[in-house]
């Protein structure tokens, strides 16, 4: 029974076409979304792009095999990076060679520089300092999320690259990447804040009423659950922020906007697993209610066994004959069983990609094939590049 | 009831993390079929809203409530036990602990509207992490007429391997916040539960690369901590290779046997042998590759001194009927 097939995702065709300018790699935690985000941008910069790879969180030896030692918020120079067009080329800085820098997120210290450049030094050493935005900048489980569209939002108006790969944050859930930086914007800028400080600024007469009807429960509560000795961290924060109203909001805008803008493609990439694809599917579906631009899904690991002729049943019947019968022949039988695995795994994949793309029949896909060994080393990205062209 | 020993006995709380990709919900859910064995009550307790014990399960969607969703196998003589299943939410462990302490019963819609449940369970650090870890400690703790406890043992499905001490460091998470406080004494009530004896942190990997690494670092994690003990290691979906002895270098280094393949093949009749063989030929060698890349991580994990235990890759994908297996595999290894 063959399934539906999916329209081709032309991974090339999308690196290649410098109109692109943002490639934003989601999908959800363990499916190698790091990995492909780092073999897109090689590839793209040896094809003559100019690449910055934004990692959130990679693999020690992955962050190694770009160069990667420190995690310092700053685009690195991948070392080992040959481009297309140097051969046509000699000089260097030539603005047709590609180039690849990589950087990892620190996410205290964007946040931190949002602070500096907004406030004036006082203030700013003032809120550095405070406990509650220490916390804030550092554990509040969208700051991640926020902090890593602040930076690509800098990194696009830098104008010193035409091509930034995005690797959004390891979240449990894809949505996380759209929705966390507005839900901390909302709060930054938001009415309770506003309340907590100064209730008076608000608004009229008839509406303060009302609202103090709230807002009595609501300082209670807090009180209740915090104490009071946190609200009046928050209320320093707060005060010590108030120049900065409006500015949070403003800067997630100006980043959701940017990811609407036509020079942005989502690549959302999953494991070709149940749970993985759901989320995929989740994610497909929240894309297109928000008029962003997907350009395809892109499934790892995918088991492709070098003798795909042989069924997985025949192979497991002929290990079951070999080891019923007289001479033994154990490496025959390993390997008939270990195919059996295979196909039947690859089976079970082909079955979750078709549910996909029976529910999204017009998302473009592209493969690429389970790798034997992790990845380590520039070759080993460059070997899952190739994979995108290739059919 | 035979009693058995186990590696955990004494164990309450079987706290599982594993980083995302690793089956932790699922070896959650065999770890707490395992416990009830034996007319055993367990909680399956999920708290980061993913409703994967209800799909695990096949079961609708799992509100804020303690459910019965699964029976353990009985011993040859005594009962079968039970898994409960509960989805702890922060807004709702917030409402709880609100109705609780302070019987402010209608207080959520409040809230929500000004903003203060977003304040409070995503945005004020540390405090989600107290009011679901709350929640696990309670039920812990809590006791039933006539039975004593309510739970003999309760199993999280926690948050992934590198949030894991965060979370669980909750004192630590408060206090640079709330240094006096209600949520202070909540806080430091919890903390006794989880840095006691009675709760055990086991970690999840598959054998790869970035999973195990971060097992490595959430168990050192942990020991920095001081009081909150790593568990188990347990090796999901591991798929040994059954290589004759010797051979296992031979195929990784892509230099094994040709000719011995290419006669077991023959005398099992296959077609198109030629071709058949150079793929299985190569299927081999990735996989030893893969196998031994294996072997150094796990060494690696050995090394970090907790008991490891291995669960099978099952390859038509992880049913109920899969799940029983596995907790049967839990059991045979004592982790459980």
């Amino acid at each position: 029974m063959a399934g539906r097939q999916p329209p081709y995702l032309d991974v090339d065709r999308l690196i290649d076409d410098r109109r692109n300018r943002i490639l934003v790699c989601c999908g959800s935690g363990g499916v190698g979304k790091t990995t492909t985000a780092a073999a897109l941008g090689l590839r793209a910069a040896e094809r003559g792009r100019r690449v910055v790879v934004l990692t959130v969180d990679p693999a020690r030896r992955l962050a190694q095999s770009m160069g990667l030692t420190s995690l310092d918020n700053t685009p690195r120079l991948v070392p080992g990076v040959p481009s297309d067009s140097d051969a046509g080329d000699a000089g260097n800085g030539d603005s047709s060679g590609g180039s690849l820098h990589a950087m990892m997120l620190d996410m205290k210290r964007t946040f931190d520089e949002i602070v500096e450049a907004h406030a004036d030094p006082d203030r700013a050493a003032q809120i550095l300092a405070n406990p509650f935005y220490q916390s804030l900048s550092s554990s509040f489980a969208g700051t991640q999320e926020y902090m890593a569209m602040e930076k690509l939002g800098q990194l696009r108006r830098a104008e010193e690259w035409d091509l930034i790969v995005v690797d959004t944050p390891p979240s449990r859930s894809a949505l996380d990447f759209l929705d966390a930086p507005q839900r901390l914007s909302r709060f930054l800028d938001g009415r309770l804040l506003r309340l907590l400080v100064a209730p008076a600024k608000v608004g009229g007469r008839a509406y303060m009423r009302v609202l103090n009807a709230g807002f009595g429960v609501v300082t209670g509560v807090l009180t209740k659950i915090l104490g009071t000795q946190v609200l009046r961290d928050v209320q320093t924060f707060v005060s010590a922020l108030d120049t900065m109203f409006g500015g949070f909001r403003e800067r997630a805008d100006y980043t959701y906007q940017l990811l609407r803008t036509p020079g942005t493609a989502f690549l959302v990439v999953a494991a070709p697993e149940p749970d993985a694809l759901r989320e995929a599917s989740y994610f497909v579906e929240r894309l297109a209610e928000e008029r962003m631009p997907l350009a395809g899904l892109i499934l790892n690991r995918v088991q492709r066994p070098p003798a795909a002729q042989l069924s997985a049943a025949r192979s497991l019947a002929a290990a079951e004959m070999l080891e019923a019968g007289a001479a033994p022949y154990p490496l025959a039988v390993a390997a008939l069983r270990l195919h059996a695995d295979r196909m039947q795994e690859a089976a079970g994949q082909r079955r979750v990609a078709e549910h996909f793309t029976a529910a999204h029949p017009l998302v473009p896909v592209a493969e690429i094939p389970a790798q034997p060994d992790d990845i380590h080393d520039l070759e080993g990205l460059r070997r899952i590049g190739q994979a995108f062209g290739s059919r | 009831m035979t009693t058995r020993d186990t590696d955990w006995d004494g164990v309450r709380l079987h706290v599982v993390t594993g980083k995302g990709g690793t089956g932790k919900t699922t070896v959650a859910a065999a770890l707490a079929l395992a416990l009830a064995s034996g007319g055993k009550k367990v909680l399956l307790m999920e708290v980061e809203g993913r409703q994967g014990i209800a799909q695990l399960f096949d079961v609708p969607p799992l509100p804020y409530a303690e459910r019965r969703i699964a029976v353990a196998p009985g011993s040859p003589s005594g009962h079968g036990g039970e898994v409960f299943a509960l989805v702890a939410d922060p807004e709702s462990a917030l409402v709880e602990y609100l109705e609780m302490f302070y019987s402010l019963r209608h207080a959520g819609t409040a809230l929500t509207r000004m903003g203060v449940m977003d304040f409070a369970t995503t945005i004020a650090p540390g405090l989600r992490d107290v009011l679901l870890t709350g929640k696990a400690a309670e039920a812990v703790r809590r006791k039933e007429q006539g039975r004593g406890r309510a739970y003999d043992a309760v199993v999280m499905d926690a948050p992934p391997t590198g949030r894991i001490s965060r979370f669980l460091n909750v004192t630590a998470e408060v206090s640079g916040l709330a240094k006096v406080g209600p949520i202070r004494g909540h806080a430091d009530t919890v903390q006794r539960v989880i840095r006691s004896p009675e709760t055990a942190v086991h970690f999840v990997t598959l054998l790869e690369e970035m999973p195990v690494q971060e097992t490595l670092d959430g168990i050192e994690e942990l020991r920095e901590l001081d009081g909150i003990r790593p568990g188990g290691v347990i090796v999901n979906m591991a798929r040994p290779l059954a290589l004759p002895p010797g051979q296992l270098e031979a195929a990784a280094a892509g230099a094994l046997d040709a000719g011995q393949l290419l006669l077991g093949l023959k005398a099992a009749g296959l077609d198109d042998l030629p071709a058949v063989a150079e793929g299985l030929a190569t299927e081999l060698s990735e996989q030893a590759r893969t196998a031994a890349g294996q072997e150094v991580l796990l060494r690696r994990l050995r090394e970090a001194g907790q008991p490891c235990y291995e669960l099978p890759w099952i390859s038509d994908g992880v049913d109920l009927g899969g799940l029983y297996r596995l907790a049967a595999r839990l059991r045979d290894q004592r982790a459980a």
